[in-house]
């Protein structure tokens, strides 16, 4: 596998006017590897996640380089950075159908039949053939919580990034959420950055761990 | 990281730029500020002789002379400031001490489900009501009559229109109530006023003083704002006034009306120079108020530290019993009207008509058709105008990460802050001089004025409150600016949106000075019609004014409170194919 299949950060730093959120922190997630960052709530996890698909609040500044399959990201939009994210709501857009929101997900340029298929697809991958049309206030956190996952997967990101996505479902749902995002993003080949409080997420993921200090 | 934001159909290069949205709050200060400043400066130059077009081609003191020689000038502003300020301070005490007395009760929800509609009903039209509650021949006359009083005609003694100006401080407090009350809810929102008072109760204050104690001092900064433009309101209106005060008894803003629309154009220098005047009288009542809050505030730290916990003696009823009688004196007088719009025989002492009919409606139509659809379309494009504006400006706001800061606040409560007839008076002026008077266009920009600054109050907080997550998700599933704008906070700010736009178009119907200096008198409104009639007697056709003027914002809003409700079902029913 080569070095660039992976997402790399390199001498990463984020500092808020004078003060610096964590020591520079460099990193090598390996395509189709899970790599989980711990640490206290305040020491920066969820910004550097930001940071990494672009969506920094204007009052941090960020050093170092971010780089994924070999692109800079250094000064791309968000829209452009191809990084899915999950946050520890599902975030499903509550103005839209189930399958609208899926379809939301997919690249521009698929024509209408193509576009149909893939939602189809992605909703028995999900066990939720059956609800294209519904109300996505009406399914269960579960479901919702495979929807989003899907949605983000649908848009053929380059990397998962993971804001503690599992922090807020019961422990046997999260055990089997856990697994279904991480069989799908290593059947994809996509790097995964894993941010969380939970060591069983960490022993989940099974690839290296790393506690940021503040 | 500086992402330049355009729309998908924006080509590269300099059009590119022209649109960045950074543009958009300082464009809007622009249209929205300027013609502001340059009314105000329009004022003050003729206010020293200067108006070319009437001969003044020289700076002189002559209008200052004239007007100090004007009989009953100086009575006039003391009226002007004694009233604004009673008005202003009997709404402020009443609101605080009813929601200090009754807040978390069930009548907190229920005096929010009763004010909130009358804060969309005009001004003149709720003065009109009072009037004729309290006229000689009013419906409170005709319920104690002839049992309680004896009078079988309508006797020789007015309540309203009175030369005191009591009225016209009943007819304010009537309307400012609803304002503030909403305005505190608000702002309660954004200070700990529940922790707080569970805090001030667990320590052994009462419900009133508790909240007296801690939460006003926290939610006063919020609310002083609108309290001032609710005193520079009181202190220089005038349609209300109009209505409410006797020709030989005038405020200083009925004053300057009357000068500037004399057919003696030398009037129109101390018509100027009043309107200085004005502007000095609000800074004054202001100055006075500003002095009124720090006393205040000293003895309420002294009552603070001295501990009390009792609550002040007959503090909540009273308050009750102001708040009933406001809203009332509001309702029953809009209703009465409401009757006599249908009303084909009602004689005095009668409480109620002996003969009704519809025909009023038919035959008032072709009177009331023209400044109808005035309303309508004035009302529709000042509000979609700045609807457009405010939402730009918030996504500006949200896209550069740059927040106003409070002293941007005072920019937007500017044009509610300075009275309307000081830079009324120049705009018209400079209207005049670029052929703009009575135009459309000139009238749009007035009502937007005052439009602008209600939508941006009411849809910046759940503009801001819209978790940004959303829009984060979507750019990561790679949608740009613009189609997270259209596609995911447009569609979730819809309701929200629509709220915002039937509260911009309820102030643009309640307009009057702005219609009557920019429409020239050859465009009018129901608002400016009804004040206009007012003098008159034909109360059947003033009724079908006010039902007209209350019924078009309450639609509106019906509107927006069931639309995205229809439009969101309707995306489920028709998704069903996919």
């Amino acid at each position: 596998m080569s070095e660039k299949d992976g997402l790399i950060l390199e001498d990463v730093s984020l500092s808020i006017g004078a003060t610096r959120l964590f020591a520079p922190l460099t990193l090598h997630v390996p395509a189709g590897e899970i790599a989980t960052i711990m640490g206290p709530s305040g020491s920066g996890k969820s910004t550097l996640l930001s940071a990494i698909c672009g969506t920094l609040d204007p009052v941090f500044v960020q050093t170092g380089t971010i780089s994924l399959r070999g692109r800079n990201l250094a000064g791309l939009p968000p829209e452009a950075r191809h990084t899915g994210i999950l946050f520890q709501d599902d975030l499903l857009f509550p103005h839209l159908s189930v399958a609208d929101n899926l379809a939301f997900g997919l690249p521009a340029g698929l024509n209408r039949a193509e576009r149909r298929d893939r939602v189809r697809a992605a909703l028995s991958d999900a066990d939720l053939a059956d609800f294209g049309a519904r109300n996505p206030a009406t399914l269960s956190g579960g479901q919702r919580a495979r929807i989003a996952c899907l949605r983000a997967l649908l848009a053929e990101p380059d990397a998962l990034l993971l804001d503690e996505p599992f922090s807020k479902l019961d422990s046997e749902l999260r055990d089997r959420f856990r697994q279904f995002v991480f069989d799908h993003a290593s059947a994809k080949g996509l790097p995964v950055l894993l941010v969380t409080h939970d060591p069983a997420d960490a022993t989940a993921a099974n690839g290296i761990t790393i506690h940021l200090a503040v | 990281m500086a992402v330049d934001v355009a729309p998908p159909w924006a080509p590269a290069g300099w059009w590119r730029q022209m649109i960045n949205i950074r543009w958009a709050p300082p464009l809007t200060l622009l249209i929205f500020l300027g013609p502001v400043g340059a009314g105000l400066i329009g004022t003050l130059l003729p206010a020293f002789g200067y108006f070319p077009a009437l001969g003044g081609d020289h700076l002189t003191l002559a209008p200052w002379r004239a007007l100090a020689r004007y009989p009953g000038v100086e009575t006039a502003a003391l009226r002007s400031l004694v009233t604004g300020l009673t008005a202003a301070g009997l709404s402020v005490a009443l609101v605080l001490s009813f929601i200090a007395a009754f807040h978390g009760t069930v009548w907190f929800q229920r005096a929010r489900a009763i004010l909130a509609p009358l804060l969309s009903i005009p001004h003149a039209a709720m003065a009109m009501g009072l009037a004729f509650l309290l006229a000689p021949s009013g419906w409170i006359l005709r319920l104690l009559s002839p049992w309680a009083t004896g009078f079988d005609r309508p006797p020789d003694i007015a309540l309203a229109p009175d030369p005191y100006g009591w009225s016209l401080v009943l007819a304010l407090v009537i309307k400012e109530v609803p304002f503030l009350f909403l305005m505190t809810l608000g702002a309660l929102g954004q200070v700990q006023a529940e922790k707080s008072m569970r805090i001030a109760q667990s320590l052994g204050y009462s419900g009133m003083t508790g909240w007296l104690k801690t939460v006003l001092p926290q939610l006063y900064g919020q609310i002083c704002l609108p309290i001032y433009a609710v005193l520079a309101f009181s202190v220089s209106v005038v349609d209300v006034a109009l209505i409410l005060t006797v020709t030989p008894s005038p405020t200083l803003g009925v004053l300057i009306l009357r000068w500037a629309s004399d057919p003696d154009l030398s009037l129109q220098f101390v018509a100027a120079a009043g309107a200085c005047i004005q502007c000095l009288l609000v800074l004054i009542a202001i100055g006075l108020w500003v002095m009124g809050e720090r006393l205040v505030a000293r003895l309420g730290l002294a009552w603070i530290r001295r501990g009390s916990r009792l609550a002040p003696t007959g503090a909540g009823p009273l308050a009750m019993l102001g708040m009933v009688t406001a809203a009332g004196l509001g309702i029953s007088g809009l209703l009465g009207l409401a009757i006599w719009s249908l009303t084909q025989r009602w004689r005095f002492p009668d409480a109620l008509p002996s003969a009704w009919s519809l025909d009023n409606w038919g035959r008032n139509f072709d009177r009331v058709a023209e400044p109808l659809g005035t309303t309508l379309w004035l009302g529709l494009a000042a509000a979609g105008l700045a609807l457009i504006l405010v939402i730009l400006c918030l996504e500006a706001e949200q896209r550069t990460g740059h927040r106003p800061t409070s002293r941007a606040l005072w920019l937007l409560y500017l044009p509610l802050i300075v009275p309307q007839i000081a830079f009324l008076f120049g705009a018209q002026v400079l209207m005049v001089v670029a052929g703009l008077d009575g135009h459309w266009t000139g009238l749009v920009w007035a009502h937007l004025l005052f439009v602008l600054p209600y939508i941006f109050l009411s849809l910046s907080e759940p503009y801001r409150a819209l978790d940004p997550r959303y829009g984060r998700t979507a750019a990561c599933l790679g949608a740009s600016p613009w189609r997270v704008f259209l596609q995911v906070k447009m569609p979730m700010l819809l309701r929200p949106i629509l709220i915002a736009f039937a509260v911009g178009f309820a102030v643009s119907v309640g307009e009057y000075l702005p219609t009557v200096f920019a429409g020239a008198g050859r465009l009018t409104t129901l608002t400016t019609e009804t004040v206009a009639l007012s003098g008159g007697g034909d109360r059947r056709l003033i009724g079908t004014l006010v039902v007209l003027q209350g019924a078009l914002p309450l639609l509106l809003f019906a509107f927006a409170a069931a639309a995205p409700f229809l439009i969101h079902r309707a995306a489920f029913v028709r998704k069903k194919s996919l």
